[in-house]
């Protein structure tokens, strides 16, 4: 399944800017109502794009229950789940510890079920837990066409640190056995994280990273990150292509698209006017490296 | 490579520990936490050694350096155990419990010359170290008043649980948020020297205090207010920002944004009259790995720059971690 050029992304609606705490307070202002949500991701769908890609916020909920009840309007739409929403989970760290999250979180009598059984039993099924809590995030899209499941940055990254690569590996297993998915993984850390699942046996991964042209969160360095592209074979997005603004629009997207090898471009918007600019840029720069030898 | 062990695998600490396991010249000799599960998940799936008594860690592991991670009651008892043993010391914010515990391990690491550093990761940050450096520069005239100040959502309904919640452990704003701030305050401008009135108000919390207001004054004579709230929830997660107003300008900086206005054309290169807006996209350095912000990979690889020499060892040391110690204390005792 190959996916679309194009992807549509969610920051926009949950406040997430990552340049100023302003203008994420003015976007939480605008998308207060759901209907504002929805009324952007229509003019994202009239631009031709039709793949929402999006965090597990408990908002997302709704949306999805607006779509589900549309079946005609959106039986081409996809939607990408992102999880977990980290701040959920930080915040809740910061106030009940690692367990006290945890025991939150987990789904209904699991956690009983376990601690009856004690703490060596609970030890021992890190992967349970795992795919427990991805269950619990993916319940909102039941009936949503979701091909590709993503884990977010924060975590892949996390694991990529820890050289945890096996819950990585349990990870792209279980979308794949439950969900009928592909595994995605969002990083800031792409050519690093490429080697761990390459290791780990995972081939031609899906992976969603930092990628522009003045280097921003490319850790590792823009040179790395396009000779990697260049010689290596995985399904890449590129997102933060605008860098939070240190590129122009124009020269941020034909970068982006002169790239080889990146199949999708994650973008966010909050008007008409900014998706529409968008979609004819990359559809702009496509023609001019895809006509050039 | 410099050995490094790591005590205390809590929210910290594991984001210490993912950071410490990219870090190309460290090596992770070895992970220590009470908590049976996370070590056992840490076992399992890292390639770290692990433990679950730090003193068993630094007898078989012996590490160069100790990252120290847990609650801050524990702070100055195993730090000093560990400046004993010759080890450098990386501890989270804030330091210590009281300041007087502080005073001792400045001494201790002083005179054993060892490498010391505290989690205060803001000044790795790239719009607040371009408002030192505009500071320095006395761009803005003098300074006649500052606003510090952090919002965020940490305990948004009553409910207790954690150490965090325990005033004996260190929980509580001022000890978490307001740290933060109010070492920023002392970095930029100058230490607290007084307190003139401080309210502390438990707003979900049963013991401790959820949010912090103060008026301060600081060595230099300038004064301002202290505002941070861990209960507000219009903030997605933990913002930090400081106004400052000079006599030839003002500077308003958070995490991503810095803004400053000149009153005059006489300003510092790349800034023009009136307002100026810079991102702190155009002012970090890129780091080799990337978790959660660029700020922490650099703070531990300024930890293992000064452990190797590279670079001095004058950010985040004990001792002006101990200044902000004192700060709170003097807020704590301004309570109206």
């Amino acid at each position: 399944m190959k996916m679309e050029r194009i992807l549509f992304g969610d920051n926009q609606f949950f406040a997430v800017n990552h340049i100023s705490d302003e203008k994420s307070m003015a976007q939480s202002i605008r998308f207060k109502d759901d209907a504002a949500i929805i009324k952007t991701l229509d003019h994202a769908m009239d631009a031709g794009i039709q793949t929402f890609m999006c965090t597990t916020h408990d908002r997302i909920a709704n949306i999805c229950e607006v779509i589900r009840q549309q079946p005609e309007k959106y039986k081409d739409f996809k939607i990408y789940p992102c999880m977990p929403y980290a701040h959920k989970y930080a915040n809740a760290v910061t106030e009940l510890g690692i367990m006290g999250t945890i025991k939150q979180y987990v789904p209904g009598n699991f956690f009983g079920s376990l601690f009856k059984g004690g703490v060596a039993f609970l030890s021992k099924d890190f992967l349970s837990i795992m795919e427990l809590l991805i269950d619990a995030e993916m319940k909102m899209f039941k009936g949503i066409n979701t091909p590709v499941i993503f884990l977010q940055n924060v975590v892949t990254d996390l694991l990529l640190g820890l050289g945890m690569k096996d819950i990585l590996v349990a990870f792209h297993d279980y979308v794949k056995k439950k969900y009928n998915a592909e595994a995605g993984f969002i990083t800031m850390n792409m050519p690093a994280l490429l080697n761990m699942l390459e290791e780990g046996g995972v081939k031609n991964p899906i992976i969603c990273a930092s990628i522009n042209k003045v280097g921003f969160r490319m850790s590792g360095g823009k040179e790395l990150y396009e000779e990697t592209l260049r010689t290596r074979q995985f399904r890449a997005i590129a997102m933060q292509v605008l860098a939070g603004g240190a590129v122009s629009p124009k020269e941020a997207i034909e970068y982006v698209c002169g790239l080889p090898n990146i199949e999708s471009i994650l973008f966010g918007a909050s008007s008409r006017t900014n998706i529409n600019d968008t979609v004819y840029l990359i559809h702009k720069y496509d023609q001019v490296y895809t006509t050039t030898p | 490579m410099v050995k490094v062990g790591l005590i205390g695998a809590g929210k910290m600490g594991i984001s210490h520990l993912a950071i410490l396991g990219a870090h190309p010249d460290a090596e992770v000799v070895g992970v220590c936490d009470t908590s049976k599960m996370v070590i056992e998940a840490l076992e399992k799936y890292s390639p770290f050694p692990c433990f679950t008594d730090y003193k068993k860690m630094l007898q078989q592991s012996k590490p160069d350096a100790v990252v120290v991670a847990v609650p801050t009651k524990y702070h100055a008892s195993m730090v000093k155990e560990l400046l004993q043993m010759g080890i450098h010391v990386f501890v989270e914010k804030p330091f210590c419990l009281r300041p007087e515990e502080g005073v001792e391990l400045i001494q201790l690491a002083k005179s054993r010359n060892l490498v010391n550093q505290v989690g205060y990761h803001n000044k790795f940050v790239g719009t607040f170290e371009e408002v030192k450096r505009l500071l320095n520069a006395g761009a803005i005239g003098d300074i006649y008043h500052f606003m510090g100040q952090a919002y965020g959502p940490v305990v948004i309904k009553p409910k207790q649980d954690t150490w965090r919640s325990n005033p004996e452990e260190g929980g509580g704003c001022l000890m978490d948020y307001a740290s933060h701030v109010i070492d920023l305050i002392n970095y930029l401008l100058s230490p607290v020297q007084s307190v003139q009135s401080s309210s502390l108000k438990s707003i979900f919390s049963k013991q401790v205090d959820d949010a912090v207001y103060a008026m301060m004054s600081l060595q230099n004579g300038v004064s301002g207010i202290l505002s941070v709230n861990w209960s507000d929830e219009t903030h997605r997660k933990m913002t930090t920002s400081v106004s400052i107003n000079g006599t030839k300008g003002k500077i308003v900086s958070d995490a991503n944004e810095l803004k400053v206005y000149f009153k005059d054309a006489a300003c510092p290169a790349g800034y023009s009259r009136g307002w100026n807006v810079k991102y702190v996209t155009d002012l970090t350095a890129p780091v080799d790995y990337y978790l959660r912000g660029e700020e922490y990979s650099a703070q531990m690889d300024h930890f293992i720059k000064a452990i190797q020499g590279k670079v001095p060892n004058e950010v985040n040391s004990f001792e002006s971690a101990a200044k902000t110690d004192n700060a709170i204390a003097l807020i704590r005792k301004a309570q109206q």
